[in-house]
């Protein structure tokens, strides 16, 4: 079962009391944008096979909106942070490179 | 190849079964095909019989980095029906169902198709009033099905609870000509078909790279080498987006787990496939007489192939529900596949910005039962590089456009 701690509040949420919402740190375009960015923005998801950056919801707890760093590969989990950042900080790549070093950062 | 028949077991039994011979060859591949399939599941070996028996081309390299068959054709719950809401839905699966009827005959390859009719239970008046919807939808495009009573669904059922404490059976759709078939067998009857036609299955052979010319495929990169084609067919399911970022394109789909699990054999006890989508879950009996049990997805990403625990939970909390007697049946296995959703919950069956490469992918958690008419379009597709009718309104062009084709609205969830 997959657990991921809410920043916000610190509980160890697992899955169940959370909902999953995607892809994180997605670039929004506005009217007046491209077909093709829009496109890209509506539905064209990175799916990696492995380190995969998302944004979960803490539904059942206080509800906010969070980021996660974990591994579509193995269910790692590598750290969540605070949704307010345009993308992960340095303490969540950190722990990322601790483990693959061979992981070729984020883009 | 030689085919089988009632007389070959007779001939066979008279000389200690040695004459049978394999079912298909495993050759080293060659430099150059006019066609190569990156994936020998269901949907790519389709693909290539309906392009060897549709179209004549015939020097086809299946590649597939497994053994074929080996990722979802053999991890589904062999469900087949046509019940869809949408006209290119429908179409599509109805074809499928359709060619399903005589693939047994059609490839001399028994794939054990059973109609024994596929009902999903209404237990809401929405779904009430949406399968209403469906089944006139359904006579519009030519595809058999109709609304049933709660009466007709006992008696078809008879171990069905109908009024249940949470929900209560209203009704249904039941499609008749619906069912099931051994999923297996499809894979090793197109791949001994496709065998037999001089194509080239190679199993054990990892596509690493596509190498492009002046905006067109030039060939593929594998484990077993390098490998030219004039034409590409991308049929990977799950994996397409690795395929799609060698040939630098992306695709509007993401990879999620999908469970099922089987129970103990028992007896004899539902000759019907039964969907309950409200409390989220479904049922059918093997012929070996397990039930076999499928359930939701998992709300994020995942390439484990093992679903979350709480899935299973619910699912069997469902039918426990629906099915009383159930309860105390032991499960014997319990798995996962992962499947690739669109945004629209509709596949994609298309031209790519890399030419002469065409995709199969994201029929998410409808696989199986769409593997014939997925490969006849495909095959056409792939043959005059322009989508027939079949194909033409799955095309990744949708998305720009716009121009979806929402079953995930339409269908509900379950597949």
């Amino acid at each position: 079962m997959l657990i991921l701690e809410c920043p916000y509040c610190g509980v160890m949420a697992d899955e169940t009391d959370l909902h999953g919402d995607g892809e994180a740190h997605l670039k929004r375009f506005g009217p007046g944008s491209s077909d093709d960015d829009f496109e890209g923005y509506l539905f064209m998801r990175k799916n990696p096979k492995g380190v995969h950056f998302e944004r979960w919801r803490h539904a059942s707890g206080c509800g906010k909106f969070f980021h996660a760093a974990r591994n579509t590969m193995t269910l790692e989990v590598y750290g969540t942070y605070s949704a307010q950042t345009l993308e992960p900080p340095k303490a969540i790549i950190d722990a990322v490179k601790a483990k693959h070093p061979e992981w070729e950062g984020y883009k | 190849m030689k085919r089988y028949s009632a007389f070959a077991i007779a001939r066979e039994a008279a000389r200690y079964h040695e004459g049978w011979e394999r079912a298909w060859t495993s050759p080293a591949p060659k430099k150059k095909y006019d066609v190569v399939i990156v994936g020998a599941g269901g949907h790519g070996l389709s693909t290539a019989y309906y392009l060897g028996k549709n179209f004549g081309i015939t020097n086809v390299a299946i590649i597939e980095k497994g053994w074929l068959g080996g990722g979802n054709t053999g991890r589904n719950t062999t469900i087949i029906r046509s019940n869809y809401l949408q006209d290119p839905s429908a179409a599509i699966y109805e074809k499928a169902r359709s060619l399903y009827e005589t693939m047994s005959q059609d490839l001399n390859y028994n794939v054990m198709f059973s109609p024994r009719g596929v009902m999903m239970l209404a237990q809401t008046q929405a779904e009430i009033r949406g399968y209403e919807r469906t089944a006139h939808a359904n006579a519009l495009q030519g595809v058999k099905t109709e609304f049933i009573s709660p009466a007709k669904v006992k008696e078809l059922v008879p171990i069905i609870n109908i009024d249940g404490p949470r929900y209560p059976v209203l009704g249904a759709l039941w499609q008749e000509r619906a069912g099931t078939a051994r999923h297996d067998a499809v894979a090793w009857g197109y791949a001994r078909a496709c065998s037999a036609m001089g194509m080239d299955i190679i199993q054990k052979c990892e596509v690493t790279g596509v190498r492009q010319e002046g905006g067109n495929v030039k060939g593929v990169s594998t484990t077993k080498g390098e490998i030219d084609c004039d034409k590409m067919a991308i049929v990977v399911a799950g994996n397409s987006g690795s395929l799609a970022e060698m040939g630098g394109f992306r695709l509007p789909m993401e990879s999620v787990a999908l469970q099922a699990l089987v129970s103990e054999p028992i007896k004899p006890c539902m000759d019907v496939v039964v969907m309950a989508n409200t409390v989220h879950g479904y049922m059918s009996q093997s012929d070996k007489g397990e039930m076999v049990i499928g359930g939701g997805t998992d709300g994020f990403n995942n390439y484990t192939q093992r679903g979350s625990f709480h899935h299973v939970e619910e699912t069997v909390r469902a039918l426990v529900e629906t099915f009383p007697i159930v309860s105390r049946l032991k499960m014997l296995r319990q798995w996962g596949g992962i499947v690739d959703v669109t945004g629209d919950r509709s596949p994609i069956i298309s031209k790519t910005p890399l030419g002469n490469t065409f995709i199969n992918a994201g029929w998410g958690t409808g696989g199986f039962k769409s593997i014939p008419g997925s490969g006849w379009a495909m095959a056409e597709l792939v043959a005059k590089g322009e989508p027939g009718p079949l194909a033409a309104e799955f095309g990744m062009d949708r998305f720009t456009e716009g121009r979806f084709i929402d079953e995930s609205v339409a269908a509900g969830v379950a597949h």
